[in-house]
């Protein structure tokens, strides 16, 4: 009786480590700083984590399958590029340029990994570069940045607020939604696990692997694409600097919210909480005031280190 | 064996110094001022910190591991380096090469230890490394005037420069260890087939710590020659993406990710040879973008290539 509560506890903490610290942290902030739960700050937070948001579900889809993607920091710098390029042609020249350029690095990636078997790690170490490099190529060597204009509706679209909420709060909550559903309800979903879990099983049973992976690295793209669009939208302008790292900040975002690296088992939930826990350690440090930002990274790394530490030792 | 699978067995094999060849030749007949001895200076001095992290970067990898918080230790060193600067040079260097060795061990501990995927272990490092180097130095850039410390990053010896002759003594010192030690051989065994290494006896776990611990003592060496030279420490910058460059100067070497085999000599072509790649663009007024998609395309190429072996 007492071992398997004692499992069952294991358990709990193991799938829900990370929203436990985010409600501790949750609450903790919100007594030692007032300002923490007002509904500016409240607002604030959720747009902050908005942009990592999109691209964590993209990132989470590759690691269930067993890869990692390592260009989604460049394509979401090189997606803001093009929507602030593309908006000379209008809305939608805005949205689709990025999602159409970072979708098919997204399919060479994919392509690459699913039929040659090369390591996913260095595919797509190849792309940030190849990608960082086609954004210099746009911006002139990264002198030029392109303005999107302030009365458009693509700004809109990155500015625009319900309730107070700016969009792209509430794409994030939709594609997480949609992302969960097809993950946990969907034949693709499926076929996702069964990639990451045990690749030469699932290509004996009959699981299209290939075109698995290649559509998990297409939609990573493209959602590192359409995240580099709406900052570009909030920011009104192509920023040719932002991205460097956010692949790093992607992945642990994941990890912490219980993915498995090894593959096989996640959950974009998870993910939510792992952006919320990151956010919400950022903003904590930011309402300290006195402490250097850069302390910032430090606290994320541990904190990397503690829940993977724990996974591992719960797992035994 | 076909004759199309020993040539793709030879191109795997030589692949990089064939390339070298081929672009050392395309650069002395059509790059101009390219054969003369402070272009060639200037190279090597460019290539040193990046072959001192890559030996390392080559060990993990011959583990079938990774280290990605090689730049933040450079970063780390950096750091300390003003610190104990008034002690003298040597006491300074030695901190800073303690601390490569501390971080190094730990990385190695979460990896044989706890048993954390080496990419992930690492990347805590990565994240929390360059954070804590930033705290440390307050963000800022410190210059330095310690004339023993900046006479590493200046001075010859031989008629090399120093970071350059460090560079190649540690070169033959790792390639001495990965085929001439039983440490050595334990590494490659235990990057071949982890469970068999066990099972045959062998302490794979110390083998793991010492290797990280080995890379991270030769990413702090990496940050006091860099920093040497810039005369400057400056850990917001130094080092960054440094874990990238390693890590394709190694495979584009011909070591395999997949662990088990070593080649220290094809790293120090692939270090070579991207070195040479840049300068070639940069010396034909290519601009950093196009460099950086060739870039790219040489790791796939190369990569390609080595795919098939084990």
């Amino acid at each position: 009786m007492t071992t398997t509560l004692a499992s069952a506890r294991t358990k709990v903490l193991q799938r829900q480590g990370a929203a436990v610290a985010l409600v501790l942290m949750v609450v903790v902030a919100w007594l030692v700083f007032p300002r923490f739960g007002s509904l500016d700050n409240v607002r604030d937070l959720a747009l902050q984590g908005s942009f990592l948001a999109v691209i964590a579900i993209g990132m989470t889809f590759v690691i269930i399958t067993g890869g990692i993607d390592l260009s989604v920091g460049s394509l979401y710098a090189l997606g803001g590029v093009l929507a602030a390029y593309g908006s000379q042609w209008g809305f939608f020249g805005a949205l689709l340029l990025p999602l159409l350029v970072c979708g098919l690095i997204g399919v060479v990636n994919g392509l690459l990994i699913a039929r040659t078997s090369m390591a996913p790690f260095i595919v797509t170490l190849a792309s940030l570069l190849f990608a960082r490099g086609l954004l210099l190529v746009i911006t002139d060597e990264g002198a030029t940045t392109y303005r999107i204009a302030p009365d458009s509706a693509f700004v809109e679209l990155g500015r625009g607020t319900v309730f107070g909420f700016g969009h792209p709060v509430f794409i994030a909550l939709v594609l997480a939604a949609l992302g969960g559903l097809l993950l946990n309800r969907t034949n693709f979903g499926q076929n996702v696990f069964a990639t990451g879990g045990a690749e030469s099983s699932a290509i004996l049973m009959g699981v299209p692997v290939a075109r698995t992976k290649v559509l998990v690295y297409t939609m990573s793209g493209v959602l590192s694409g359409l995240a580099g669009a709406l900052t570009a939208a909030y920011l009104q302008s192509g920023v040719t600097v932002i991205g460097v790292g956010t692949e790093l900040d992607a992945i642990s975002v994941v990890v912490i919210g219980g993915t498995l690296l090894t593959g096989g088992a996640g959950t974009v939930l998870g993910t939510m909480i792992g952006v919320g826990l990151r956010t919400v350690i950022q903003n904590v440090i930011n309402q300290i005031g006195t402490l250097d930002s850069n302390f910032q990274s430090v606290v994320s790394g541990v904190f990397l280190l503690i829940v993977v530490v724990l996974q591992r030792t719960l797992r035994r | 064996m076909t004759l199309t699978a020993t040539r793709t067995r030879w191109l795997q094999d030589n692949g990089v110094h064939v390339a070298v060849a081929a672009l050392l030749l395309f650069n002395v007949l059509f790059t101009a001022n390219f054969l003369t001895a402070g272009n060639f200076r200037t190279q090597l001095v460019q290539a040193a910190p990046v072959l001192v992290v890559a030996l390392g970067m080559a060990l993990v990898i011959g583990t079938e591991g990774v280290d990605l918080s090689v730049g933040a230790v450079m970063a780390l060193a950096a750091a300390l380096i003003p610190l104990y600067l008034g002690y003298g040079p040597v006491p300074a260097v030695l901190i800073a090469l303690a601390v490569g060795l501390a971080a190094g061990g730990f990385n190695g501990f979460l990896v044989a230890r706890v048993g954390i995927q080496p990419i992930v272990a690492t990347l805590a490092l990565l994240v929390a490394g360059r954070g804590l180097a930033l705290v440390i130095a307050n963000g800022q850039l410190v210059q330095l005037h310690d004339p023993a410390f900046l006479a590493l990053g200046t001075d010859d010896v031989f008629g090399l420069p120093i970071s350059v002759l460090v560079a190649v003594v540690l070169a033959v010192l790792v390639a001495g260890l990965v085929n001439r030690t039983t440490f050595g051989r334990q590494l490659v065994a235990v990057g071949g087939n982890r469970r068999a290494a066990h099972l045959a006896g062998l302490p794979v776990s110390r083998v793991l710590v010492g290797v990280y611990a080995i890379t991270g003592v030769l990413a702090a060496v990496a940050g006091v020659l860099a920093t040497s030279r810039l005369a400057a420490s400056d850990p917001a910058d130094i080092g960054l993406l440094m874990e990238l460059s390693a890590i394709t100067a190694v495979v584009v070497g011909g070591t395999p990710l997949t662990g088990g085999k070593v080649r220290v000599l094809g790293t120090v072509m692939g270090v070579v040879l991207m070195q040479l790649v840049r300068a070639t663009l940069i010396k034909h007024d290519l601009p950093d973008s196009i460099a950086q998609m060739i870039q790219a395309a040489i790791i796939v190429a190369a990569v390609y290539v080595a795919r098939e072996r084990r």
